[in-house]
């Protein structure tokens, strides 16, 4: 699996981690290219049907990060949004979505360390669990697909 | 059963209420839901193991509505669809009158919903065993077999939404399944669409769900989708120890949040 590179989405809140994301690059910190990271105003925003949405379109493992508990700019967000988690995550097992491959974190404004070490360990568990095909995998298969390559005529 | 329909009798000689939703008779053994509005039809009204149906589906109903002032025949899981559609602003409290049938077959006159809060403080419905079973079952495999199996028992479903039609709790007007901009899922069946429908009316039911089962007993193509909802339930119990439609005063799990909620894997 060594030239596997995965592919992580990241999901971020604009006010804490995506500003400590900032703070790694300014402080010429390293970590792992794999990450795309996608801005939010608020982790209550992140809906659960992006991150199912991320796995369809190919992404192996998701990142979700915001500012911690009682840090939020909107106040509640953030608690809203782990209430949330914790509800995915086990909807995710009993469903059996790997949710090994989702990292939810705490990121504040001034934790750059924090995030570029959040970013590597995700790379690496992601990497020793291989690309995620079985998801991507039964859309592609799917109808929508025969449809756009043309095998099913309508 | 008799002073069940005594009682729906009296409601309807005294204009106290126009229209009654209740169990009838149908055809070739089977019940189906009856709006008695005439105190002759009120012995039409029946009560056994066959009537599981959640009749809170129709109080959002605006043909329903448009009856007048309802009565409703209501089994536990209904009446905790009365208590969070009260909460949810759907129906006014105690604007139903609800002719409560508890667990073990008593007729409960209710005069207020307080009163309803009070009885299913300690006679909540349980999961039936059977599923509870198979929810174990599935919770004991390896994620990769719950995936495969998940897939291959969703494969089937044929997007008619009947799950989604029976549920009391999926009343809105557009359903996020029905928007096209963007597209969440796909409109058609497929594989991947299927698993999306059933994964997001799961996770907009925690916290909601009544455990009646009517979204796996009204699938046409007998697709136990309700053992997502009641999983849902058992998550949300022994995460955040609540249960959905016991009280009108409360939010569901999802609307709210406490400072020191637990939980043990966000790093």
């Amino acid at each position: 699996m060594s030239d596997f590179t995965p592919k992580i989405t990241a999901f971020v809140c604009n006010w804490c981690t995506y500003a400590g994301a900032d703070l790694t690059g300014t402080s010429r910190m390293k970590y792992s290219a794999n990450v795309k990271i996608i801005r939010f105003p608020c982790t209550g925003r992140v809906d659960f049907m992006l991150l199912l949405k991320a796995f369809d379109n190919g992404a192996d493992g998701i990142i979700v990060s915001g500012c911690h508990p009682n840090d939020c700019h909107y106040t509640s967000g953030n608690f809203h949004a782990r209430r949330r988690w914790i509800v995915f995550r086990n909807l995710c097992d009993f469903m059996g979505i790997d949710s090994r491959r989702i990292t939810f974190s705490w990121v504040s404004a001034a934790e750059g360390g924090k995030w570029a070490e959040i970013v590597n360990s995700t790379t690496e568990k992601v990497i020793e669990l291989g690309p995620y095909k079985r998801y991507s995998q039964i859309s592609k298969d799917g109808f929508i697909n025969e449809f756009e390559k043309g095998t099913i005529n309508g | 059963m008799d002073s069940l329909r005594r009682k729906a009798q009296q409601l309807l000689e005294s204009k106290e209420v126009d229209c009654i939703i209740g169990y009838n008779e149908g055809s070739s053994g089977n019940v189906h839901a009856g709006f008695i509005t005439t105190p002759g039809q009120a012995e039409k009204l029946i009560f056994d193991d066959r009537c599981k149906q959640n009749l809170g589906v129709y109080l959002t109903k605006h043909e329903v509505m448009r009856l007048g002032k309802l009565a409703i025949v209501a089994p536990v899981p209904v009446m905790r669809t009365v208590l969070i559609l009260t909460y949810e602003c759907q129906i006014v409290e105690n604007s139903v009158k609800v002719l409560g049938i508890g667990l073990d077959g008593q007729f409960l006159d209710f005069n207020e919903y307080a009163d309803i809060e009070k009885y299913l403080t300690d006679h909540c419905n349980e999961h039936p065993e059977e599923d509870k079973k198979l929810i174990e079952k599935i919770s004991a495999m390896s994620v990769e077999e719950r995936w495969d199996f998940w897939h291959e028992t969703l494969k089937p479903c044929i997007k008619c939404f009947a799950c989604r039609q029976a549920c009391p709790m999926c009343y809105c007007v557009r359903c996020q399944v029905e928007c096209n901009q963007p597209q969440w899922i796909p409109v058609q069946s497929s594989e991947l669409g299927n698993m999306e429908w059933h994964f997001m009316r799961a996770m907009h039911l925690a916290g909601r769900c009544t455990g009646c089962g009517d979204c796996g007993r009204s699938c046409p193509l007998g697709i136990p989708v309700h053992l997502l909802t009641f999983k849902m339930s058992d998550v949300v119990l022994d995460n955040f120890n609540t249960k959905a439609g016991l009280t009108i005063k409360e939010p569901s799990t999802l609307s709210t949040y406490k400072a020191n909620d637990k939980e043990t894997f966000i790093r």
